[in-house]
């Protein structure tokens, strides 16, 4: 499977002298087409710098990110948008849409900001709604909307440029169990069907069965990494359960 | 419609109070901006409003003359010299100065008489009563219809005192208003004299008429070497000078520049604040539009087509508020004239002002970190 990111040696601190801190510390990893990575860490641990400096969003203090063979280290503020425009599809714990558009116009910004437009744009952002179970709610607007449905319309965004990496921050958070089910199947797909390389950062051990691999982060140190099986995926949300809970 | 332009549009709409609010803001500052123009223009209209409607290649004035009302004074018999000069058809003399009329029922009337040799030289227009021919019978005056309350007459025929002498009515003129606020009275070249107190031998102005096909500045140019003590030019310098001594050198134009400029500020200031709180509201969404990679470009055209918006809507409404001002005004001391120049003046700085006020709301927008949608 080939490597979507690449991430090598990768350090982030904020701050100098007493404040300073080490938010990522000398940092590798791959992230690959075809496999759902899920990055778990506790709260602190680095998990959201990471994904923003493997999202083009921060650049790392040192040591090189390439984003589909696209270095990013030297790249200025609107290359590395121009990186994210062609490779990335992003979603976010909070959805962000905007609320002044319909489920279908917010799926066609992202194909606007490509400078995609007209009818097959139109039938473009259509068809990636129907993928995501939404095809009768193209003219909603996100209030009339419920959060897995929003969820879906950022997914379908995230989706409809077909980029070769789709970034996920916590995107079933705000959602009952059966909602973040049936988003984590999405993504899953996406990897596994369209052999996109999705990377998610969740606490929730009950998706960990969706994983093809799981990246644990902690002080800004990739800990462990582990290809689970789907039984070992529940022991392991039994394990991640008991300790949240403060259990041995 | 482009999304981009469905984005700003209903953005700019969601909050629908604040958008009228808004609007009424630029509304405003865009009718200030257009009756401040307009009274300028009005203004500037209004004191060159005789040089304008006067048929004359040259105008004989003594040196230092600013204006038609600044009193000139010229030998009489300069006009043998001015028919002299090669190229010249007619040198017509002028008699104009302060008068006071006495109307029928008492009182006594600040008034500008006018005269020429012959009397069609400088003739009033917009004659709705009567004719020129009228005004060639001594006695006879022109009356302007929207000084009739002031000066007690209405009609040709009714009498009045100029300066002691009897008159009679014997054209009615309309839209001919002074700017001085003293109505302009015409008269025959003779009564006019004694209604000023200037001697046989003094005239006003010299209008000077070419040949055809003369060469005006060859005239001119000749004119000022032949005779002494006077200046000779053509409409163009002076109405050019008219309007430097009375928009620049008198204060007043600046006033009305400043009024239109302060119109300016307040009209950006209202405008910024309108597009930065939509802005703002919208603010983590234009972070997510960034943090997907859209290009500063693109959100560019989301602020500068809201401002586009605000703009013509502002202007559209505040043109025909001003259009119905410049018709209450039209017959008024200080008229606003709205001309299609002045409007696209008046979009153009709308436009700039919009644009100017755009540029907080992209700052704010592209000083927000793409990343901070991940912590929100």
């Amino acid at each position: 499977m080939s490597a979507a990111i690449e991430a090598a040696r990768v350090c982030k601190t904020y701050g100098q002298g007493p404040t300073r801190v080490e938010a990522v510390r000398a940092l590798d990893l791959v992230v690959r087409a075809h496999e759902l990575t899920v990055l778990v860490g506790p709260s602190g641990s680095g998990k959201t710098t990471l994904l923003s400096i493997l999202g083009c969003m921060l650049t790392p203090t040192s040591g090189t990110v390439r984003v589909c063979g696209v270095p990013t280290g030297d790249a200025r503020p609107e290359a590395l948008a121009a990186i994210r425009r062609r490779h990335i599809g992003f979603v976010f714990q909070s959805y962000h849409l905007f609320s002044t558009l319909t489920a279908a116009e917010n799926v066609q910004l992202a194909l606007d900001i490509r400078s995609e437009r007209g009818p097959g744009a139109t039938a473009k952002s259509a068809a990636v709604l129907a993928d995501v179970g939404l095809s009768a709610k193209l003219n909603a607007f996100p209030r009339e909307l419920s959060g897995g449905e929003q969820q879906r319309v950022a997914i379908a965004r995230a989706l409809v440029a077909d980029p070769s990496v789709i970034l996920a921050d916590e995107p079933t958070a705000a959602l009952d169990s059966e909602n973040g089910r049936a988003i984590m199947a999405i993504l899953s797909s996406a990897a596994k069907q369209r052999g996109r390389a999705v990377l998610v950062v969740t606490h929730d051990a009950r998706l960990f069965r969706f994983a093809d691999r799981i990246v644990h982060i902690e002080d800004g140190v990739i800990t462990r990494e582990e290809r689970p099986d789907a039984d070992d995926c529940e022991t392991h949300a039994r394990t991640v359960g008991s300790q949240r809970a403060g259990r041995p | 419609m482009p999304l981009v332009m469905t984005l700003a549009l209903r953005n700019l709409l969601q909050d629908r109070l604040r958008f009228v609010a808004a609007v009424t803001g630029i509304v405003l500052s865009v009718v200030l901006i257009l009756v401040q123009m307009g009274l300028f223009y009005g203004f500037g209209r209004m004191v060159t409003l005789i040089v304008d409607h006067t048929a004359a290649d040259l105008w004989i004035v003594s040196k230092g003359t600013q204006y038609f009302e600044d009193i000139s004074i010229l030998d009489a018999e300069m006009r043998q010299e001015l028919s002299a000069v090669d190229g010249v058809s007619e040198a017509v003399p002028v008699v104009a100065g302060f008068s006071a009329w006495l109307p029928p029922d008492g009182g006594l009337i600040g008034i500008f008489i006018i005269a020429s040799d012959p009397v069609g030289g400088l003739a009033p227009w917009n004659i709705v009563e009567g004719g020129l021919d009228d005004l060639a019978t001594t006695g006879t005056v022109s009356l302007e219809r929207s000084y009739a309350d002031q000066l007690g007459v209405s009609a040709r025929g009714e009498t009045a005192q100029v300066r002691g002498h009897p008159v009679t009515v014997g054209a009615v003129t309309s839209g001919l208003r002074s700017f001085t606020t003293r109505p302009y009275v015409f008269t025959d070249f003779r009564s006019a004299r004694s209604y000023v107190g200037l001697p046989a031998n003094l005239v006003t102005y010299f209008l000077i008429r070419a040949k055809p096909g003369a060469d005006i500045a060859r005239i001119r140019q000749e004119a000022q070497a032949r005779v002494s003590g006077m200046e000779a030019l053509t409409p163009e310098q002076f109405r050019a000078r008219s309007l430097n001594f009375w928009l620049y050198r008198t204060g007043a134009g600046a006033a009305l520049v400043a009024g239109a400029l302060l119109s300016i500020i307040v009209g950006t200031v209202i405008i910024a604040q309108t597009l930065y709180s939509s802005t703002k509201e919208h603010l983590y969404e234009f972070a997510m539009v960034r943090a997907i990679g859209a290009s500063n470009r693109y959100i560019y055209r989301v602020i500068a087509f809201q401002a586009l918006v605000n703009a013509l809507i502002g202007l559209s409404v505040a043109t025909v508020i001003s259009i119905g001002v410049e018709r209450l005004t039209a017959t008024s001391v200080a008229p606003v004239i709205i001309t299609p120049a002045l409007v696209a003046v008046a979009f153009a700085l709308t436009l700039l002002m919009c644009v100017a006020s755009g540029i907080a709301s992209i700052v704010r927008i592209i000083r927000v970190d793409p990343a901070s949608v991940l912590t929100r």
